[in-house]
């Protein structure tokens, strides 16, 4: 495909529904965005000690995300150096060689080959690195998000992320010790191109129609109290929530404004939940004045922080976009707890953690489906060929709406599209490079 | 009986009469990964009180779930039914959900305490309860 095409089918204001359903672009994205960028692989939470793996996909690459036996992040094809079976077929474990079921042929969790099954039949040297395990040439870990990347002349992880990682910091270190632990997940999936999803990521505009039926049921019980998003009825783009836009397709929407800066105010915001009178009695009973503070650590922290292409921390979640084919998508909400080793809360952390668990239930099946149904009828009603623009112009030409920051970030409210049309120019841009990707063997 | 009954009701969306069979204080389980899990310390795919299963019906009803606007079909198959002495009970399932145009599966057991009649427990056990659900916003 002609690059300069990409200038044609991302517009200032619209895109062209060809980006969403073109196969041919699909296949071009899991090279020049799942390979060229730095990738969201897993939480160092899933793989805590030495030996311990998960497998995963970078793009639509099967991979094993590891912790070798000297304590190095490695993400390593899943794929025999032989005959190209997958080696690993278990979802997580612990293992310091892999074998593959088919021949035989064993490697260390480095990626180097350890040995092959009657080697004196081969007249090649197996010492020569062509026959480890390929693995990805750059892994790094940002607090404990690790990311991968094929390109050699990527910057580094913690300049790729740039000015994103100020909310990513205060999102972590809202927590003991500024860390988090992955605890399962709620797991989605839906018939759509997985842009559809980062598109929706700091979307404001959408969030009383497509869950006006989460409002509501979270207002059943308490119909004059504000609960969950009740901050977008109204005049959303007169709050002082906002969203903020950074170079290289990353954004940011910040709805804690909208929040009293006062212990316990978030906590107020959440519905009804199980168990959540017996576990807040026993943290107030702990922890008395210093209750509040530990119950809004079990509430969902009002940010949707966004790494392109694939990761977003929403609320206390940690979402994965996975992309599986040009009209499907997984999105696997991992749940996150509290880690306190210092015992800052003061024995109330079990407590907090299982409120936590129910609020983070709660808008994967109450909301997220809703909008899930809305990306797979985008995907149906773009099958009409001559329909052809996806419009992105809230917000555009409108004088003093979209605020430049020293910074160079951009603020606007918070249901402007200006995040969609940034990330969009960056997608352009990156499909239209020809990136240095590579592989290496070298464990 | 019970649990043909049960599954009738919701084939039938008479969501309320279903919450009835329930006991006062209750639990809808449908965990996250086979064995189960501690749901203290782990999310599942659903883990309703009484109250949430009421906030669940809520919202369906609103007409407003777009993921179930319109609703879908179902019929449910309920066999392997098993009750033993100390009020637990098991089933195995399928539901065949026609929503959009295909008709689609859900498959696994169900593990059930019953106390006076009614269900204390019901928790839900995909086959893929581990793996990426598309729209599951059934009442299983």
């Amino acid at each position: 495909m002609n690059t300069s095409t990409f200038s044609e089918l991302v517009l200032e204001d619209r895109v062209h529904r060809a980006i969403y359903t073109d196969p041919a672009i699909f296949e071009m994205e899991m090279t020049r965005i799942f390979g060229a960028v730095w990738v969201y692989l897993a939480h160092e939470s899933q793989i805590p000690g030495n030996d311990d793996y998960i497998t995963a996909r970078l793009g639509l690459r099967p991979v094993i995300a590891v912790r070798d036996s000297q304590g190095k992040i490695r993400c390593l094809y899943n794929r025999c150096a032989h005959r190209g079976a997958r080696i690993c077929r278990e979802a997580r474990g612990s293992a310091r060689t892999f074998q593959c079921p088919y021949h035989g042929w064993t490697y260390f969790n480095t990626g180097k080959l350890r040995g092959v099954p009657w080697p004196e039949g081969y007249a090649c040297d197996f010492k020569d690195p062509q026959f480890n395990l390929a693995q990805v040439p750059r892994v790094e870990s940002y607090r404990g998000f690790i990311f991968g990347t094929l390109n050699l002349d990527a910057p580094s992880l913690s300049e790729y992320l740039g000015l994103v990682r100020k909310p990513i910091d205060e999102w972590l270190d809202r927590h003991p010790g500024g860390k988090v632990s992955v605890r399962e997940a709620n797991r989605l999936k839906f018939k759509g191109n997985w842009k559809l999803a980062y598109d929706n990521a700091a979307d404001g505009y959408h969030v009383v129609f497509s869950h006006r039926s989460l409002l509501e049921m979270e207002h059943r019980a308490a119909k004059d109290a504000a609960k969950g998003m009740s901050f977008y009825m109204g005049k959303p783009d007169e709050a002082p929530m906002y969203v903020q836009v950074f170079a290289r397709g990353h954004h940011f929407k910040d709805k804690r404004p909208n929040v009293e800066k006062r212990a316990g105010a978030l906590w107020e915001l959440e519905a009804a939940h199980p168990g959540m009178e017996h576990y807040e009695s026993s943290i107030r009973s702990k922890l008395g004045e210093k209750a509040g503070r530990a119950l809004d650590l079990a509430a969902s922290e009002p940010v949707n922080i966004n790494v392109f292409p694939n990761l977003s921390l929403l609320g206390n979640h940690i979402q994965v976009i996975q992309p599986l084919a040009v009209d499907e998508t997984d999105t696997t909400w991992y749940a996150t707890a509290l880690v306190d080793e210092a015992g800052e809360l003061g024995g109330a952390a079990d407590a907090v953690n299982a409120l936590r668990m129910r609020t983070q239930e709660a808008f994967p099946n109450f909301g997220e489906v809703d909008d899930a149904v809305n990306f797979e009828e985008i995907q149906r009603g773009l099958a009409a060929c001559e329909d052809e623009w996806v419009y992105m112009h809230r917000g555009l030409g409108i004088p003093g709406r979209v605020r430049q920051q020293a910074d160079g970030t951009l603020k606007a409210p918070a249901t402007d599209e200006v995040f969609m049309r940034e990330h969009m120019k960056e997608w352009k841009r990156l499909m239209s490079s020809q990136p240095r990707l590579a592989i290496t063997r070298e464990p | 009986m019970l649990l043909e009954r049960e599954a009738r009701l919701l084939d039938e969306a008479r969501f309320e009469e279903w919450l009835g069979l329930f006991a006062p204080q209750c639990a809808y389980w449908i965990p996250a990964r086979p064995g189960a899990g501690d749901p203290r310390r782990e999310v599942a795919v659903a883990f309703d009180d009484r109250r949430r299963l009421e906030d669940r019906i809520y919202r369906l009803r609103t007409g407003s779930a777009w993921s179930q606007a319109p609703a879908s079909r179902t019929v449910r198959l309920v066999t392997n039914i098993e009750v033993f002495e100390n009020s637990m009970a098991r089933s195995n399932f399928l539901i065949s959900e026609f929503r959009s145009g295909e008709t689609r599966r859900w498959a696994g057991w169900c593990g059930y305490r019953l106390k006076d009649c009614k269900i204390e427990v019901k928790q839900v056990n995909l086959l893929d309860c581990d793996q990426n659900l598309r729209n599951p916003s059934l009442l299983l």
